[in-house]
């Protein structure tokens, strides 16, 4: 399954459970940032690796859906928010779609899996 | 290497890391990245581009063993933080196969692509990224040079000043008139001034609370002016006064055995000054020719190469990153951005357009704390602010907002310095 066609799939909501095959995934290898789509590699600011820890939850390896969902709702204004309303309006769905894939990819994100 | 990334898509994820070895394999020698510079912006990239492509060598020329952070530096200055919070060391850097070298980079030389160190030591590089930061102009502001800093504190590169700054204000007494001068735009930090106006008016209105904040702005607007302004009105109200640029706010010339701020309009006195001049990127920039007139760096909004100097990168306040302000939370993702960059390059490749994201917390006092964020994409030559996009937190939230938003003030820069400098680095 290519990366579009996973997007299709999440876009219409039918196939949550092809959106989360890891083997389908052509990721970077861990916490590299080459392979990023625009605006990933800024998540990282806020949301730390769960070993870090803290109030902002580890974005790293959750589902897509969940991610676009919830980026949706931060952008329509429906789920609340301090920062994030302000920060979704600046993505459209497509480049939503595109973080959400990076960051649910196995060891994608930029986890924290291959340093100290 | 056009074929590699096709390769690699074909291997998936897993064989992609094995994969990655191999080009180093096939080459003649490793590319070289120098870095200068291990603050938010170059120990990021240092990391960055080791992370992307494991076979890059790559260097982090630094003149200090332990980096000392500026953000959440104004509540050490108003004594409800350790100055130990705000240091970090680069362990964790090391850690991850970054060559850590102590000194001080003097001089560039773009055509034979060397960097010239303090001690003679010459670095040769492919790319050189360069993450100055600031120098304060002493020669910006008459009256106001090293030695009167002594005396005024700036405080603006946190450390001994800050300390400096946080005794003077314990040893003011009650009734005293604390005086704060504020430069023109662009300067580090721009929520910063504000910030430290009301961390020292909280400590004020606690300890001496029949002493006066004055604010002598070179500017007729600051950053989050209106969630300030309502908050100083709310917590302390008749403590702090904003003198702005149309009111004689702009300090023309400081006598600091006096501790005399003059403006425009007239002398304001002091019992504690703290004068933050007028800066510029650090002095490896100009002396590697990627500084304008400005004192700033030009540079491309999709790589961050200095558009003055090929082969030269330039991150974090030193740049001139159009609508995006010169903040720690910036330079962390101008420096992940620059790395993929840096290494796309080096592979002959072109680099995509990034997007960018910036989210800068202020504390007004303990537990309250307000935002401002902004999108960013390069857009005719510049990276702009998206429209539609980023904002501050609203004028007229519930104080668990403005609990909750100080509570994810100490959260982020937790989670950047983990990011940074990594576990290892405390």
């Amino acid at each position: 399954m290519t990366g579009s066609a996973r997007s299709l799939a999440l876009w219409a909501g039918v196939s949550v459970l092809a959106a989360a095959d890891p083997g389908a995934a052509a990721g970077p290898p861990p916490g590299a940032t080459a392979g990023a789509p625009p605006g990933a590699v800024s998540c990282a600011g806020c949301h730390a690796p769960a070993a870090v820890g803290g109030p902002v939850p580890d974005l790293t390896g959750r589902p897509a859906v969940e991610i676009v969902a919830a980026m949706q709702a931060f952008r329509g204004g429906t789920r609340p928010a301090t920062v994030m309303d302000r920060i979704a309006k600046g993505f459209s769905d497509e480049e939503t779609r595109a973080i959400a894939d990076w960051l649910s990819a196995p060891g994608g994100g930029e986890a924290r899996r291959a340093g100290p | 290497m056009p074929g590699r990334r096709a390769v690699l898509r074909g291997l998936g994820a897993a064989g992609a890391v094995m994969a990655l070895g191999a080009p180093a394999v096939l080459a003649q020698a490793p590319p070289r990245v120098v870095v200068v510079g291990g603050g938010f912006a170059g120990a990021t990239c240092a990391r960055a581009v080791k992370r992307a492509d494991p076979t890059v060598a790559v260097t982090l020329v630094e003149r200090s063993p332990r980096y000392t952070a500026c953000p959440m530096s104004n509540a050490v200055i108003a004594g409800l933080r350790d100055m130990g919070a705000q240091e970090f060391g680069y362990d964790g850097v090391a850690a991850e196969g970054v060559e850590l070298l102590r000194g001080a980079a003097v001089a560039v030389d773009p055509q034979a692509r060397r960097v010239r160190l303090e001690d003679g030591t010459a670095l040769p590089y492919d790319r050189l990224v360069l993450a100055p930061g600031i120098d304060l102009r002493f020669d910006a502001l008459p009256g106001y040079d090293e030695a009167a800093a002594e005396r005024m504190p700036h405080a603006w590169k946190a450390g001994p000043q800050s300390l400096l700054l946080r005794r003077q204000l314990e040893a003011m007494e009650d009734g005293g008139v604390v005086v704060m001068a504020v430069p023109a735009n662009p300067y580090r930090c721009p929520p910063g001034p504000y910030e430290r106006a009301s961390l020292i008016a909280h400590y004020l209105k606690t300890h001496k609370p029949r002493s006066k904040l004055v604010i002598l702005d070179a500017k007729d607007a600051f950053s989050k002016q209106r969630l300030f302004e309502a908050a100083w009105q709310e917590l302390y109200p008749g403590l702090i006064e904003w003198v702005s640029l149309s009111f004689g706010g702009r300090v023309t010339e400081v006598d600091a055995a006096s501790k005399t701020l003059v403006t425009e309009f007239g002398q304001h006195r002091a019992d504690v000054a703290t004068v933050i001049p007028p800066q510029r990127a650090g002095a490896i920039a100009a002396a590697a020719g990627v500084a304008d007139r400005s004192g700033w760096c030009p540079i491309d909004p999709v790589t961050f190469e200095s558009t003055l100097q090929p082969g030269i990168h330039v991150l974090g306040d030193a740049a001139i990153a159009g609508a995006m302000p010169k903040s720690a939370f910036a330079a962390n993702g101008q420096a992940k951005v620059c790395a993929a960059a840096v290494v796309t390059l080096l592979r002959g490749e072109t680099p995509p357009a990034p997007k960018l994201v910036n989210t800068c917390y202020s504390l007004v006092a303990p537990g309250y704390g307000i935002s401002v964020a902004g999108v960013y994409h390069p857009k005719d030559g510049l990276l702009r602010e998206v429209e539609g996009a980023g904002g501050t937190s609203p004028p007229n939230a519930p104080p668990e907002t403005r609990a909750l938003e100080a509570r994810y003030a100490e959260a982020w820069f937790h989670t950047i310095t983990s990011d940074v400098f990594g576990g290892a680095g405390r």
